[in-house]
């Protein structure tokens, strides 16, 4: 694999305008990577700021921050805002940055689309938050939207109806981009059984994407017609039934639950290998492990809904296939810890990082095992256990996972290694304070505190108090890698190609930073 | 894979992803004030649709221009198909939604509402036979009675239209395969008129519902599956004959050969992926 250097007459490409006019026209993977990491920061620290709002009410019993009716508007959008607009956009941030370099395509196979499916993002995103600003404000039916809630919410229902629209149709190009970019622009012998596994997880993950999210913008025009046009889907008076909606929305909603952890586990598939100075234990059990769990995706919705009502034989089923995902996901979570055993290990902060997910990750495996067997489900569901569970897979898992990520490349995207004093305090104050605001939770849902409640029983305050504290403590933690990657960016000690001694993989051999352009003529993979 | 791949084509900085987000602000943010009766609503809807248009043509319009200057290579060609196979699967799986609820409603909710305790306790005397609009039109004082749409008449007549729509455009393909352009013309013309009369018929159909069947989109949960599965239906079938008539003109202009000719390829793809729905469609909407 020869080092690309990079073309210096670069005669395809003398039209790049510049400044804002570079940003906007762009078709280059790189600068769109780019773009999607920087939003997708952005709309973490909005939906951060929400959650802090949540957790400042919930610091003490009674009312004192928000009203009720607005509290509701901030637990709707804060999910909304950090599923469709920090965690996805975050993982497409690093698919395309790093799937051309990984697989030595000279780009994305649809350039342009590209830009436009992050283009969409912003629009979305002005009329998502823009909701709150209308009369009623922004909805409050939760961030599942079940009906018959969302079918009476104000005009900000409209407004987040149409934003998840446009957020889909992005979803939806971005997905074909990339199934298309790894199916047909493959360097010479780079067969698909020698991807990096990032680029396997987000194959797979495209296909979720493309299969789900064409289902969750029929749900939403339903709420639509329904509200506006007279429709009976969700109104049992006309012959239709809000239980529908949830059997249709979480067709899509739990697939979108792997959406957001396959490609956090290809990352640190690749981070592990990396710092154990060991090739990655069972590579092709860990694709086919993929697989399964993607697979297995589409059969377990309904484990959503034990208390919504559902013959015992449906309980059943979807109680012992949700149990069998923890097969495969088991398999690689030995397949994380097998390549670490032996390995010349080190922890740099990419590594601190991985460590850290696959411990609190299989802690969210776990409660969510323990929420897949029905009878205690019907105990826990809509309780404060259950947010402790989906904290622990998203925030411990996908957000540490993409962290993790980004120490890991920032080397390779600006040319500088980022401090190691500032990762790993960031590290540390983030597991520290992670784990002091969602532990409490599981104990606060055990003892009956409803989630989606802006006031509580006086019982509830201790861990309450101690939840709000730690979220304060992780919302501040954040701005630690704000000012990582800002320093990085910047300056610092220059990174060589291949900045991690154990790292492999097509991205390591251009130089850092990655040329604008980069592998317009393939490599040849051995 | 070959040893030497040729260059991939990546094109220069573009506008008109730019305005096709513009373009899709407006659009949502004018649906979402003109659903609630703001007035300023459909203006901003419009502009919006508006400056979509002009981002198709000139983007589209460029996508013709680097085809036709022989800027796309075999791999650009395979990118294609990949993309217009997983985009219409897309499409797939958004229909599959309405007739999933369709399904639902028939096999579960509306025999759950007119038995047991429901029927019993709730609404007495309801009948859960389909077609069906829920149990408020029990109340024939408030809600009037409708008549179901046949399968027999204008429907079996549209089955036939779409189905030979079909073959006169594989007819045209083979055309263009053999370099008769003259077939190619011919074939694609009588498609896009089979589309015409499809949706012609399928106005008329919908003034007659409304009109002297009294079925209409708030009739119950009848009328709701009936019209949007029918109205997406008929939707995808105006953009497949525009499509069409895209490359119709492309044909009339001299492009295509019988080796290079995928944008005629996919929109035929599409067009039948609109037939096969439609066959469902006539068989679980308006038959059984």
């Amino acid at each position: 694999m020869a080092a690309v250097i990079p073309d210096p007459l670069d005669h395809h490409h003398h039209h790049t305008p510049s400044g804002l006019m570079r940003w906007l026209t762009t078709t280059n993977h790189k600068d769109i990577g780019t773009m999607y990491l920087i939003f997708s920061f952005v709309m973490f620290l909005s939906g951060g700021v929400m959650a802090l709002t949540i957790r400042a009410e919930l610091f003490q019993p009674g009312l004192q921050v928000v009203q009720p009716e607005f509290f509701n508007q901030l637990t709707t959008m804060h999910g909304l805002v950090m599923v469709f607009g920090a965690i996805m956009p975050a993982f497409v941030g690093f698919a395309n940055w790093q799937i051309p370099l990984m697989i030595g395509a000279s780009d994305m196979a649809f350039a342009r689309m590209n830009n436009w499916s992050f283009w969409l993002l912003p629009p979305a995103a002005i009329l998502l938050l823009g909701s709150f600003f209308v009369p009623g404000g922004a909805t409050a039916a939760g961030w599942t939207l079940y009906a018959p809630l969302s079918v009476q919410m104000g005009m900000g229902m409209d407004f987040a109806i149409f934003a998840i629209h446009i957020m889909g149709l992005s979803s939806i190009m971005g997905a074909i981009n990339i199934v298309v970019t790894i199916l047909n622009m493959r360097a010479p012998g780079m067969t698909m059984m020698k991807m990096p596994l990032f680029c396997w997880t987000w194959l797979i993950t495209a296909y979720l994407l493309i299969a789900v999210m064409p289902v969750l913008a029929g749900a939403v025009t339903m709420i639509l017609t329904d509200r506006h046009f007279g429709t009976s889907f969700f109104n049992a008076a006309g012959g239709g039934d809000p239980v529908m909606y949830q059997h249709i929305f979480w067709f899509f909603g739990h697939p979108e639950v792997y959406i957001m952890i396959l490609p956090a586990f290809g990352i640190v598939s690749q981070i592990i290998p990396a710092f154990a100075r060991k090739p990655l234990f069972g590579y092709a059990s860990m694709v086919y492990a993929t697989a399964s769990i993607a697979i297995l995706s589409f059969v377990v919705w309904a484990h959503h809904m034990f208390t919504t009502g559902m013959p015992a034989t449906g309980q059943l089923f979807f109680m012992y296939a949700t149990m069998l995902i923890a097969v495969p996901t088991g398999v690689k979570v030995f397949n994380w810890v097998a390549t670490m055993w032996r390995g010349s290990l080190s922890f740099e902060p990419p590594m601190l990082w991985a460590t850290g997910f696959i411990f609190v990750f299989t802690m969210g495996g776990f409660t969510g095992l323990i929420c897949a067997i029905a009878p205690i489900d019907i105990q826990v569901q809509d309780t404060y256990y259950v947010v402790a569970h989906f904290h622990y897979v998203l925030v411990a898992g996908s957000l540490f996972a993409l962290f993790a990520g980004a120490y890991y490349w920032l080397p390779k995207w600006t040319g500088h290694m980022p401090s190691e004093r500032l990762g790993k305090l960031h590290f540390w104050c983030s597991l520290v304070f992670f784990n002091v605001t969602f532990f409490p939770m599981h104990f606060l849902g055990l003892a009956g505190m409803p989630r989606r409640i802006p006031d509580y029983a006086l019982q509830f305050a201790d861990f309450n108090a101690l939840a709000s504290v730690g979220a304060f403590g992780f919302g501040l933690s954040q701005l630690i890698f704000l000012a990582a990657v800002v320093k990085c960016v910047r300056g610092g000690k220059p990174a060589p190609a291949k900045p991690w001694d154990g790292a492999e993989g097509l991205e390591w051999t251009v130089p850092s930073p990655a040329p604008y352009h980069t592998f317009e003529d393939a490599p040849l993979v051995k | 894979m070959s040893e030497t791949l040729e260059r991939y084509f990546v094109p220069e900085p573009s506008r008109f992803p730019i305005f096709g987000s513009i373009a899709l602000l407006l659009f949502g943010a004018g649906a979402a004030l003109w659903v609630n009766q703001v007035k300023a609503g459909p203006w901003i809807f419009f502009l919006g649709i508006a400056i979509l248009i002009y981002m198709l043509f000139g983007w589209f319009g460029q996508v013709v221009r680097e085809s036709q200057g022989g800027k796309y290579g075999t791999r650009v060609d395979a990118s294609f198909r990949w993309s217009m196979g997983w985009f219409i699967f897309s499409e797939v799986m958004f229909f599959a939604a309405f007739f999933g609820a369709l399904f639902y409603v028939r096999a579960l909710a509306v025999p759950a509402l007119s038995s047991g305790e429901n029927e019993a306790l709730l609404w007495q005397g309801y009948n859960g036979a389909w077609p069906n609009a829920g149990p408020r039109a029990l109340d024939t004082a408030a809600v009037e009675p409708f008549t179901p749409m046949g399968a027999w008449g204008i429907p079996a007549i549209n089955t036939l239209i779409l189905l030979t729509s079909g073959a006169t455009l594989t007819w045209a393909h083979y055309g263009l395969l053999k370099d008769k352009r003259g077939q190619l013309k011919l074939g694609l013309l009588l498609t896009i008129l089979l589309g015409a009369i499809f949706l012609g018929f399928q106005a008329y159909e919908y003034v007659h519902a409304y009109g002297e069947l009294n079925l209409r989109l708030d009739t119950g949960i009848y009328g709701s599956t009936f019209f949007m599965l029918t109205g997406f239906h008929g939707l995808h079938v105006t953009v497949g004959a525009i499509m069409l008539t895209v490359m119709l003109c492309r044909a009339v202009a001299g492009h295509f050969n019988a080796q290079h000719h995928f944008g005629f390829e996919a929109a035929a793809w599409y067009w039948h992926f609109v037939d096969v729905v439609w066959l469902i469609l006539f068989v679980v909407v308006y038959w059984l």
